[in-house]
């Protein structure tokens, strides 16, 4: 009799292991991440206290903005300030505004989370759908013209950056049709041309690959076994393809998910969207320092909590994932 | 298979020639654009905000120039920076991974990971963190965009290095003392070209796109210069007054982002040779198609029921040709043959699972009552046949537990309550001895071992307590000591019951120590059918079968070397090898390899006739068993 396999612990004691390692691993983003922004500073050439402020400023008005930013100080000690006043909640003021920054990243925060929400939502609904529609009718070489197209399509909306299809949305809905805003997010309709123009992108190159993927998983001898079972459909495509597919999908995707951080902080420029991505640009263009430094901080650690929580779904859809085997595999 | 290509090589890469020649065009725009187009660009005029019209066909921006001339002679910009991005990330790349991998084990493993946090990092926010420090610019922007895309580059090498350097000359150049670096340099890096290549293409189109969303934050290139991304931040602003203002940098961008990504996609798919070529794929629902008014009268009172069963190819071919048989209840049949004997086409044929694209056609197909033509009702299919197939692991759903796996078909199609379906299949388990049943139902396929999920699916199987259970090279992926109590298993489940079992087996020896009777399968015509007793004893009458026999170990002892042929103690192996389909002779598919082969059997088919121990198709089958009869074999 061949006995269970030994290597079998109990699921809970799995998750458990497989959350640990995940926090470790946001904790290590969370370490480089505050790094990285600290060194925005440390790493402008010349003087930063010159690059804030006016060209013309006089020696004594640096001298003064080199103290505020705690310039003057040993490095270990401006690192600790620095650590210590994200602990208790102090990011600075912004030198333009006067503003706290804690303050800026709390008024903005809820408008690009929606952002990036709604986004996420709306390509995985996009995606897998016609991604699997298109593989099954399609399998085996059928309908060879619908899946030109649909390969053409997908390509070319995939390779329209979110900046140009907000643009080109502006123009049809909101300048040609009329009939929705075009900038702001003064009511719920706001929401939706930025969502599209974040999602299409990703949905597209995300459609691609589950298209793929299906066709895959359509070979696989299990799909077979469901098959001999008489399945229906639903049962077939839902039950049986759906949760591989997904994690394949997933698996590939994940970065597209998190890139999708990067399309919401362009995309918030174009619809003028009271959000992080719009207000750190402007702060880049003015050199606020600790405005981009805190806005940074906080659009990087939403792109890992994505990060996270696509490989939590990846844990509760293959139990296979959650031991870290296959990361070991692809990353040695 | 489809019409062949006319010209292989260029028509089934569509997307390489558009890509590469649409590149190729907007690098002669980026060399002819400022030179042609520079001065209309920088033409002010009277006629601001123009609609498109014949003097411009993009009509004109806030200050009176020409769109379509800004548009082209802001290619080379775009294009130069880009270029100089992509070079950036690809030698920042190439060394942090190349550094990474010279370096010990420790700082690896740390720099792996920090790669993989960087390479999951959104692109942009990346560069924005470079734009932050170096100030905005087009010195900044593609600073920025090129450190940002290294990570990609720095993984790849890295990845790429640790499996090359595994590889035998490197190991063997290593011997000979080469310096790690210059091992890397001269050995290693020549072989990593290719993907790296791949990846400069993909990554060429999404950094012309992060640059020029930079530019279009007002990040990039700064006034007076400009680039597609600034003319289109441009555009945007004048969106409400003239719309084309945008479409022209908008298009410049996504199109030759879509040429660089096309010829990314068509270099990657020629690398990866995975995604050539389309299988063809397993569906239930294949056509059926009855020549013959089968009414059942001739075909028994057997469980399946099976007449003149031909299964072609899209072409007409034959690989199934004229297949007859009976399996009576609790009977366990073995169909026996070499791969391409058609013995797993004609099991899938009766099981309606076989590929697309191939057509059945029978007299009569019948399991029990049912019809096994045309459409079968799914649920009787279902709860009346049971499949088994060869590879439990790739069988079973990875990412379902064994329970909901195991129970599916009762729960589906018998109406069973999941209780009850639970405790059919677990007292199936324990009659097929798993020792913990309720413990394998609650695990995922991945955790069990092979001997394990084999008797999960037999039993799984066996409990909706089918007429026929079809069971497809149920032990040629196990190991030795597990396939003898697998099949020890099976055989006790068809003559534990009413359940008949059809066992697919390429080893007659498997075949003869299990089953009933064997059908002899030879290029897709059943050759023999006898019971396995005769087996044993050496009695086959076909030569096929014989040689069959003397060309396996466990069953040649009970079978003498025939005539001069072959000492004892050595296997025979059958000369020559099946013909393919398409191709088989008008006669005897066997007769061209037969040493007894008549004049007559090349040139028409012989029909089964009795044997005393079953039916042969041959016009000289070996009756007299004591022709060839062993000699005193030891």
């Amino acid at each position: 009799m061949s006995p269970l396999s030994t290597a079998r612990a109990r699921p809970g004691r799995i998750w458990a292991r497989f959350l640990l390692r995940r926090l470790l691993g946001l904790g290590a983003v969370l370490v480089v991440l505050v790094t990285a922004t600290f060194l925005i500073l440390q790493l402008v050439p010349g003087d930063p206290a010159r690059a804030a402020i006016s060209v013309d400023a006089s020696p004594e008005e640096v001298a003064a903005m080199r103290h505020s930013l705690g310039l003057d100080r040993p490095l270990a000690e401006q690192f600790a300030s620095y650590v210590g006043g994200l602990l208790t909640g102090d990011l600075g003021t912004s030198f333009q505004t006067g503003e706290a920054v804690s303050r800026i990243i709390a008024t903005r925060l809820p408008f690009t989370a929606q952002l990036a929400v709604f986004s996420v939502l709306v390509a995985l609904l996009i995606a897998v759908p016609a991604g699997v529609v298109v593989a099954v009718a399609c399998r085996g070489g059928r309908r060879r013209p619908l899946d030109t197209a649909f390969t053409t399509t997908a390509s070319v909306v995939g390779c329209t950056p979110e900046y140009i299809a907000g643009t080109l949305l502006v123009l049809l809905f909101a300048v040609t049709l009329g009939w929705l805003p075009a900038a702001g997010a003064a009511t719920p309709a706001s929401l939706l041309l930025p969502v599209a123009a974040i999602a299409l992108s990703p949905a597209a190159a995300l459609a691609r690959i589950v298209r793929r993927e299906t066709a895959v998983v359509l070979e696989e001898d299990y799909l077979r076994t469901a098959r001999a079972k008489r399945l229906g459909g639903w049962a077939l495509y839902a039950r049986h393809t759906l949760p591989n597919l997904l994690t394949s999908t997933l698996t590939m995707g994940g970065l597209l998910l998190a890139g999708l951080m990067g399309g919401t902080v362009i995309v918030e420029s174009v619809f003028a969207w009271p959000g992080l991505g719009s207000r750190v640009v402007q702060a880049i263009l003015v050199r606020d320092f600790p405005v981009i430094q805190g806005i940074v901080l906080v659009i990087g650690l939403m792109a890992a909590v994505i990060n996270l929580l696509v490989d939590v779904c990846l844990g509760v859809l293959d139990p296979r994932t959650l031991t870290g085997k296959t990361e070991e595999a692809s990353s040695s | 298979m489809t019409s062949p290509p006319r010209n292989p090589t260029l028509l089934r890469r569509p997307g390489l020639v558009v890509g590469t020649a649409g590149l190729l065009a907007v690098l002669v725009l980026a060399v002819l654009g400022p030179w042609v187009w520079g001065d209309q660009a920088a033409q002010l005029s009277d006629s601001t905000r123009a609609a498109p019209g014949a003097d411009h066909w993009l009509g004109t921006d806030a200050l009176g120039r020409d769109v379509l001339a800004r548009t082209l002679t802001a290619t080379r910009l775009t294009l130069q920076t880009t270029a100089l991005a992509t070079a950036l990330a690809a030698s920042v790349g190439l060394l942090l991974g190349g550094t990474i991998w010279l370096s010990g084990p420790r700082v690896r493993t740390a720099g792996l990971r920090i790669i993989d946090v960087l390479v999951a990092y959104p692109a942009l926010i990346l560069s924005l963190l470079v734009a932050a420090v170096v100030g905005p610019g087009p010195t900044a922007s593609v600073l920025a965009v090129g450190v940002a895309g290294s990570p990609a580059f720095a993984r790849l090498t890295a990845n790429l290095a640790g499996s090359v350097a595994a590889r035998d000359y490197v190991t063997s150049a290593r011997m000979l003392g080469v310096p790690k670096h210059r091992l890397f340099l001269r050995h290693m890096l020549p072989n990593m070209a290719e993907p790296l290549l791949v990846l400069v293409s993909v990554a060429f189109g999404t950094i012309l796109v992060t640059l020029s969303g930079l530019s279009f934050l007002g990040l990039g290139a700064q006034p007076p210069h400009f680039d597609w991304g600034s003319l289109l931040s441009e555009g945007l602003r004048e969106l409400h007054t003239n719309p084309s203002q945008a479409l022209g940098p908008a298009l410049a961008i996504v199109l030759t982002g879509t040429c660089a990504g096309l010829v990314g996609d068509a270099v990657a798919a020629g690398a990866d040779a995975r995604s050539s070529g389309v299988r063809v794929l397993a569906r239930s629902t294949d056509e059926t198609s009855a020549p013959a008014a089968g009414t059942g009268a001739d075909s028994g009172a057997g469980v399946l029921g099976v007449r003149s069963l031909t299964v072609s190819d899209a072409f007409g071919t034959r690989l199934v040709d004229g297949v007859s048989f009976d399996v009576g209840p609790g009977e366990i049949v073995g169909v026996v043959g070499e791969s391409g004997s058609g013995k797993t086409l004609t099991a899938m044929a009766v099981a309606r699972l076989l590929p697309t694209g191939l057509r059945t056609s029978a007299e009569v197909m019948r399991l029990g009552d049912l019809d096994l033509h045309g459409r079968p009702e799914a649920r009787r299919l279902a709860l009346d046949l049971g499949v088994v197939f060869q590879d439990p692991l790739s069988s079973l759903n990875p990412a379902l537990r064994m329970g909901t796996q195991l129970t599916e078909v009762l729960r589906t199609h018998a109406r069973a309550t999941p209780q009850e379906a639970h405790e059919r299949v677990r007292r199936s388990l324990v009659r097929m001895r798993v020792a913990d049943p309720d413990e394998l139902m609650r695990s995922y396929p991945h955790q069990l071992s092979g001997g394990m999920r084999q008797r999960a699916m037999i039993a799984a199987a066996l409990a909706a307590a089918p007429k026929l259970i079809i069971a497809d090279e149920p032990t040629t992926a196990l190991d030795m000591t597990v396939q003898a109590d697998v099949l020890r298993l099976l055989r006790e489940a068809g003559r534990g019951g009413e359940t008949a079992v059809l066992l697919i087996s390429h080893d007659i020896a498997v075949v003869s120590s299990v089953c009933d009777r064997a059908l002899v399968m030879y290029s897709g015509r059943v050759v023999e059918s006898l019971d396995t007793s005769a087996l044993r004893g050496g009695e086959a009458a076909h030569p096929y079968t014989r040689a069959l026999l003397s060309a396996t170990p466990a069953a040649a002892l009970a079978l003498a070397p025939t005539g001069g042929g072959a000492p004892p103690d050595r296997l025979a192996t059958i000369p020559g090898r099946p013909p393919r389909p398409g191709l088989r002779p008008a006669g005897c598919a066997f007769a061209p390899r037969c040493s007894h082969a008549l004049d007559l059997c090349h040139d028409s088919v012989p029909a089964p006739v009795g044997t005393g121990t079953g039916t042969a198709a041959c016009f000289a089958p070996v009756t007299a068993p004591h022709d060839n009869a062993p000699e005193d074999a030891r």
